[in-house]
């Protein structure tokens, strides 16, 4: 099992280096002068020269990766360029709340996509699993910032029950576990578990059917288990899967949707890429980036060993 | 009393287009201790007339006619928690494919004391404890070490055994075994088939034994039932119908059987033809498009059951014709 789990980590590294090196790179494939933001357009070349040096820009490629590898592995990404403030504390504040919104949202997305699916799965081609099959269809092709406005429109406008926008009462941009930060979770959270939700009730639904097909299930009756206890087996069967699955779409909701969280006002990883493209803020979308990529490399590796850890069949080795 | 008692047992199967007549009139009964082997080739409604007796076959795609009994139960009308009951306590089943039939995920060990705790109560521990006793008693190497592996950890002859381990955790009186060494090798095959007879007798288990081997047929079984087209169309004592097969299919099988010089195993389709299609059969006998014995009257009257010798019976309209030994 150590064994197994060192080899694991041993595989990602190589993720990990050209992660960081596509990062890094970004700020010189990006198109365009990587000081035009901080400089006023009429900067001496002799002031041009001086932010060269001091952002370290005038140094070798293979150098400045190092310096910059050497950093981030102590925590220091760099200032962002739009708000003098460091790039760390910035990205892991976004990054803890979109955490907040992609967990709630895969825990909804996953309570109701399992539940479409397992009885879609066991009621195959009945009217029930068309109306679950056909409710999944449309979640995931619905667009994901007019289904929040849509939200907004009945619950926030119409009804008054939940806020619109922000993470919390006036402007909070922390997260507190209180009604009123809840509060602001509910849409953005409905809005962003229909992702998931559509592509775990398809994947239950085909995994459900697929198990349910199989002779041992039919073997399980003939031992006289009731419904109740063929179901525990299908469950076993099914969760290594869907917790592949869950990960991988927490994974994906981490990112943060752009659209999503720009429409809620969500300060999340998705709201601060959109500040860094539009702000030309290279430092912070390097930073962003490289947290987000490692982040999903770390998420991999754990529904891997999780998944390894529930499946017999895969080899420990 | 016997043990399995079937009498017109029909099996049709409804979800297609067209109804599927796999079981027609099934009259079958085992005694307690006593072995039947039922023969047929792929099709012949073997397998359902098996799944029948546990009601297993799909509930909402198939209708079931006939009587069922199995020690002294009506299995026709078992509903629920006694349906339940009865499955894998009174009656289990060994299946054709070990390795499809056990859970992948759960270790044997769990398995069986599922079914132990399902049908007798009482703790896992002692479930897993009757799970170790089996699996000594069907001599499975390191018993400990392999209630903890899974299936896929394990020989199919192995996977086989732990399978009859299973099937006989709660000491049924019947145990229904559809092709349980088709799938593993020769020489495995016996060993299994020898343990199988073994337990058989100290048990004391009525089995219905499937297979398409009359060899393995002849092995276990003190009776030999034929099934052609969803019909018993011969049975009787194994001695009686190796020596005296008297329906022109059961001849057609040893023929072919002596032909291929008894390889083990062999596909019973050395007689020419195929089996009728059947959701569209036609009058008469069904055999008679392949049949070598067959005249213009096979084809218009379907043949009644006829003892052509004490316990022997014979569906065909010219079994005496056949009592000569043909060329
Ligand atoms: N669930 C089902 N739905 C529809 N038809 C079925 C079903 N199960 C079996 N049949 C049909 O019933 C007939 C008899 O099948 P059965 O499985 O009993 O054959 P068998 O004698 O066991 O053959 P084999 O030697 O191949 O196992 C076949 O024509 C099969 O297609
Ligand atoms: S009834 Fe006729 S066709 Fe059928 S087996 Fe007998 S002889 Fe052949
Ligand atoms: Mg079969």
């Amino acid at each position: 099992m150590t064994l197994f789990l060192l080899r694991r980590l041993l595989y990602a590294l190589p993720i990990v280096l050209g992660v960081s090196l596509v990062c890094f790179a970004l700020v010189h494939i990006a198109p365009g002068d990587p000081l035009i933001s901080v400089l006023p357009p009429d900067a001496t070349d002799e002031v041009r020269a001086r932010m060269m040096a001091a952002y370290g820009f005038d140094r070798p490629y293979h150098e400045q990766f190092l310096l910059w590898a050497w950093r981030a592995l102590h925590g220091d990404l760099g200032m962002s360029i739009a708000t003098a403030r460091p790039v760390a504390s910035e990205v892991i504040r976004a990054v803890g709340n979109t955490l907040i919104l992609a967990v709630a949202a895969t825990v909804i997305g996953f309570a109701f996509g399992l539940l479409f699916g397992v009885v879609a799965g066991y009621f195959r081609d009945s009217w029930i699993d068309k109306a679950a099959s056909t409710l999944a269809v449309v979640g995931v092709s619905v667009p994901h910032y007019w289904l929040g406005m849509v939200l907004v429109i009945i619950f926030s406008s119409e009804l008054g029950w939940l806020p619109a926008t922000g993470m919390g009462p006036s402007g909070s941009s922390g997260w507190v576990p209180d009604l009123e930060h809840l509060k602001h979770l509910a849409l953005p959270a409905l809005t962003m578990s229909v992702i998931p939700m559509g592509i775990v009730a398809r994947t239950t639904r085909a995994l459900v059917a697929e198990i349910l097909s199989q002779d041992f299930v039919g073997a399980l009756r003939a031992k006289g288990l009731s419904e109740g206890g063929v179901f525990r087996h299908v469950v076993k069967n099914a969760a290594p899967t869907a917790i592949a699955v869950m990960g991988l779409q927490l994974g994906y909701l981490l990112g943060g949707s752009i659209l999503i969280e720009t429409v809620f006002s969500w300060p999340g990883t998705g709201f601060l890429l959109n500040n860094a493209i539009f702000q030309r803020d290279l430092p912070l979308l390097q930073g962003t980036i490289l947290v987000l990529a490692l982040f999903f490399v770390v998420l991999n590796l754990v529904v891997d060993v999780v998944q390894t850890l529930l499946d017999p069949r895969i080899q420990r080795a | 009393m016997s043990a399995v008692e079937l009498q017109g047992l029909n099996v049709t199967f409804t979800g297609g287009t067209k109804p599927v007549r796999a079981v027609r009139g099934v009259d079958l009964g085992v005694d307690r201790g006593e072995t039947v082997a039922l023969l047929g080739e792929s099709g012949s409604g073997k397998s359902v007339t098996l799944r029948a007796l546990l009601r297993l076959n799909p509930e909402r795609k198939s209708r079931i006619e006939g009587s069922i009994r199995v020690a002294g139960q009506d299995v026709m009308a078992l509903r629920g928690r006694a349906l339940e009951d009865f499955r894998g306590k009174v009656a289990s089943m060994i299946f054709q494919e070990p390795s499809l039939a056990l859970d992948p995920v759960y270790t044997l060990g769990a398995q069986i004391a599922e079914t132990v705790v399902k049908h007798e109560g009482g703790s896992r521990a002692a479930g897993w404890a009757r799970a170790l006793e089996l699996f000594r008693r069907v001599r499975i190497p390191e018993p400990e070490r392999r209630l903890n592996a899974y299936p896929h950890e394990m020989s199919g002859g192995m996977r086989q055994r732990a399978m009859i381990a299973l099937a006989l955790a709660c000491r049924p009186q019947v145990l229904l075994a559809d092709e349980p060494t088709t799938a593993l090798d020769a020489t495995v095959q016996i060993q299994v088939l020898l343990l199988l007879r073994e337990l058989q007798r100290e048990f004391g288990l009525a089995t219905i034994f499937v297979t398409h081997d009359i060899g393995v047929a002849v092995e276990v079984a003190d009776r030999i039932a034929v099934m052609y087209a969803g019909r018993i169309v011969e049975t009787g004592p194994v001695r009686e119908i190796i020596r005296n097969p008297r329906h022109p299919y059961t001849i057609g099988l040893l023929r072919a059987r002596m032909g291929h010089e008894q390889r083990r195993g062999a596909r019973l389709e050395a007689i020419p033809g195929a089996p009728p299609d059947l959701s569209a059969l036609p009058p008469g006998c069904a055999f008679a498009p392949r049949c070598r014995f067959a005249e213009p009257v096979c084809s218009v009257q379907d043949p009644a059951e006829e003892a052509v010798a004490p316990q022997h019976l014979v569906r065909c309209l010219r079994s005496a014709a056949t009592l000569a030994p043909a060329g």
